[in-house]
């Protein structure tokens, strides 16, 4: 019987002929081999992190050295003899929202111009802004009491002068910039205006607001559709379908539907939404749609994926109890499957936030200078946005574009980081 | 294969008669006819892959969740057919519950574990009752002195012995006829094997208790009566004290004597 069981395991001895030598020059070298193949993969690894860490942190410098520029502006005093056209008006006629008609009539316009005028001459033009006298008016509106005095109003700078000031070459307003320094008219203060603002035609009175009011409702919409479509859809694939062929190609066409360009789904959304059900153009109710279509996809694959996972004893323990399988579903695959599909979303809704291709094809890169009342108001989206300004010819856009970006990181850092604290609320721990 | 319905118990619970299981094409069960009571826990021996299981599942209907599986037959509890358009599946599966191999318990918190089926099934007006409901389920499973003081914990922070006795509290605490055990103590050391044969001791008379185990010894000491199944037909059915001493069938012998399984 021995013998037999060893003949079977190769018989007695040694299996080579040679003693193995676990010493030898051969086998050292084989080691050697091994310890650098070892090295040479953590070596590449750490590189790989490196050269993206270093990426970016110089994405994030050069956007932030850019956009800081952004949220300043640059402000020149201009005293503005209120009085000498007044006529004795009583300050509270200006205090309300009747205020900017009753400023109407005092030809406000002209008597900044002219205060302008004396105060610089003709440069005076090149250095102020556009509109300056509407912030006189705003500046009236907000405190109706100088409306009966002389006074200093900071107004904004042109966007050549703001560009100097932030460190830019303009040769031609050098001398005058050095005068403002010089006699302490000229000062630099945290643009509100960017982020109260919307669109505009001078950069340096531009803001931001009207395309991120835009790019929350947007977003809103999409959520609004997508979230529950998405997660319904999930559920309705895993739980209850039966295993055709006809569940099979959904599947595959979903999963194509994920990959689709998003261009595509702005043509999609350019024939239905608009063409056919004659949904207004530009608004953020059409772009919330359309963004709802491309997002969709993304969470029913994530919901799928996070409802398959729940395990299927827990299914099966809830049913031995007498669970119906509706029960079973929104009792304990739902609250298990939450953090997984809310992953799934977050993927969905940064990329939706992030695409401006769909939202081009459905008119959202109308120049919109007030911010959308409602969801069928013409809007755009920051994305859009920071594509618009990027196109501007003028300089003072550069930095605007970047402060832009600014604010979209932020937005969605922001949207992932709720998200995140969301998902580990629900989360059950086992 | 010629086989006599078991006909012999008083007052059957459960009569199960001519069942076949088909998976897809493939028939699990080829007819089993069988007498289940309360007096006397029944136990399902056999080789893996004989179809005890299966044949268990099809008791309170857990097949149905099978896309491919069919049943033929009928299975009657307390003169009812389970299989009837009239029977309510998930009233049926509070009225014979199940346990199953691996402790199941949600990831909730114990008392939760517990009160989920009263819940479900509106069994408690308010929360003194459910209350109740949990602390005298889980002195039933014998879980009682070990959780009383935290039933707000998660009922996965419980060992394996422990979950296993709190998935039989749970399906204790919808009030059911019937107990299915597949296979609870497969997953368990001897220790908390030896609870939970204790617990089913206990419960016996209280409610009508079916186990299926591939340990001959366990069913030896926990049932009193027991079928023999392999490869889907039941060979053999009887006073578990007969079927280990003197077995009818050659199967049954050599199975029990260790030729196979």
């Amino acid at each position: 019987m021995s013998e037999a069981v060893s003949d079977t395991i190769g018989g007695s001895g040694t299996l080579y002929a040679t003693k193995t030598d676990w010493k030898s020059d051969a086998m050292r070298k084989r080691v050697r081999k091994r310890y650098a193949a070892e090295t040479r993969f953590r070596f590449l690894g750490l590189a790989a992190i490196v050269i993206s860490c270093a990426f970016l942190l110089f994405l994030l410098g050069v956007m932030v050295g850019n956009g800081a520029k952004g949220f300043s502006r640059t402000e020149l005093a201009l005293p503005v003899d209120l009085a000498a056209i007044s006529g004795n008006a009583k300050p509270e006629d200006f205090a309300s929202k009747s205020g900017k008609a009753a400023l109407a009539s005092l030809e406000l316009r002209q008597a900044v111009e002219s205060a302008i005028a004396d105060e610089y001459g003709e440069a005076g033009r090149k250095i102020f802004g556009r509109s300056v006298w509407t912030e006189v008016r705003s500046a009236i509106i907000s405190n109706p009491d100088i409306i009966n005095s002389k006074t200093v109003i900071w107004v904004s700078a042109s966007s050549p002068l703001d560009r100097l000031n932030k460190g830019d070459d303009v040769p031609e307003l050098a001398a005058q910039y050095k005068k403002l320094q010089a006699n302490e008219t000229i000062r630099t203060v945290f643009n509100v205006p960017f982020l109260t603002k919307s669109d505009g035609v001078d950069p340096a009175l531009v803001g931001i607001w009207g395309a991120l009011k835009g790019s929350l409702m947007t977003m809103l919409v999409t959520l609004m559709l997508a979230f529950p479509v998405g997660v319904l859809a999930a559920v309705y694939l895993e739980e209850y379908a039966p295993r055709n062929r006809w569940t099979d190609l959904i599947e595959v066409s979903i999963n194509n539907l994920a990959a689709v360009p998003s261009i595509i789904f702005g043509l999609l959304g350019l024939v239905i939404f608009l063409n056919w059900m004659a949904l207004p153009r530009s608004s953020a109710l059409v772009g919330g749609l359309t963004l709802a279509l491309m997002t969709m996809p993304v969470i029913v694959i994530a919901g799928r994926n996070a409802v398959k996972a729940v395990p299927p004893s827990i299914r099966e323990a809830a049913l031995g109890i007498g669970a119906s399988k509706v029960q079973v579903i929104f009792h304990h695959v739902l609250p298990l499957a939450i953090p997984g599909i809310m992953t799934g979303t977050i993927i969905g809704m940064a990329r939706a936030l992030g695409e401006t291709a769909p939202l081009l094809m459905i008119g959202m890169r109308a120049f919109t200078a007030t911010p959308p009342g409602d969801l069928s108001d013409p809007s755009t989206v920051l994305p859009v946005q920071i594509f618009l300004w990027s196109d501007e010819v003028n300089r003072g856009f550069v930095e605007k574009t970047s402060a832009a970006i600014i604010i979209l990181l932020i937005f969605l850092l922001t949207m992932n980081a709720l998200a995140i604290y969301l998902r580990n609320r629900f989360e059950t721990r086992w | 294969m010629n086989q006599t319905p078991q006909t012999g118990l008083e007052a059957p619970k459960m009569t199960a008669r001519d069942i076949e299981v088909f998976y897809g094409q493939k028939q699990a069960i080829n007819g089993v006819s069988i007498d289940i009571d309360m007096e006397n826990v029944t136990a399902f021996i056999g080789p893996s892959g004989c179809g005890k299981s299966t044949f268990l599942r099809t008791l309170n209907r857990m097949n149905d969740t099978i896309p491919s599986a069919r049943v033929k037959g009928t299975i009657m509890l307390d003169g009812e057919d389970i299989y009837s358009s009239a029977m309510d599946v998930v009233q049926l599966r509070a009225r014979v519950g199940m346990v199953f191999q691996k402790p199941n318990p949600f990831p909730k918190s114990i008392y939760d574990n517990i009160a989920y089926g009263p819940r479900i099934h509106g069994l408690a007006t308010d929360k003194p009752e459910l209350d109740q409901i949990v602390e005298k389920s889980l002195q039933r499973a014998g879980l009682w002195n070990e959780v009383k003081d935290r039933l707000t914990e998660s009922g996965t922070a419980l060992s394996g012995g422990q979950q296993q006795r709190l998935c039989i509290a749970r399906a204790i605490a919808v009030d059911p006829e019937v107990i299915l055990m597949d296979e609870p103590c497969s997953a368990l050391d001897p220790i908390a094997t030896a609870k939970i044969e204790e617990l089913i001791h206990e419960l016996r008379g209280k409610y009508a208790i079916v186990i299926v185990t591939h340990n001959m010894q366990q069913a030896a000491r926990v049932s009193q009566r027991t079928a023999f199944f392999h490869l889907g037909n039941m060979v053999e059915y009887g006073e578990t004290s007969e079927m280990f001493t003197n077995p009818q069938e050659e199967k049954t012998r050599d199975y029990i004597t260790g030729r196979y399984g």
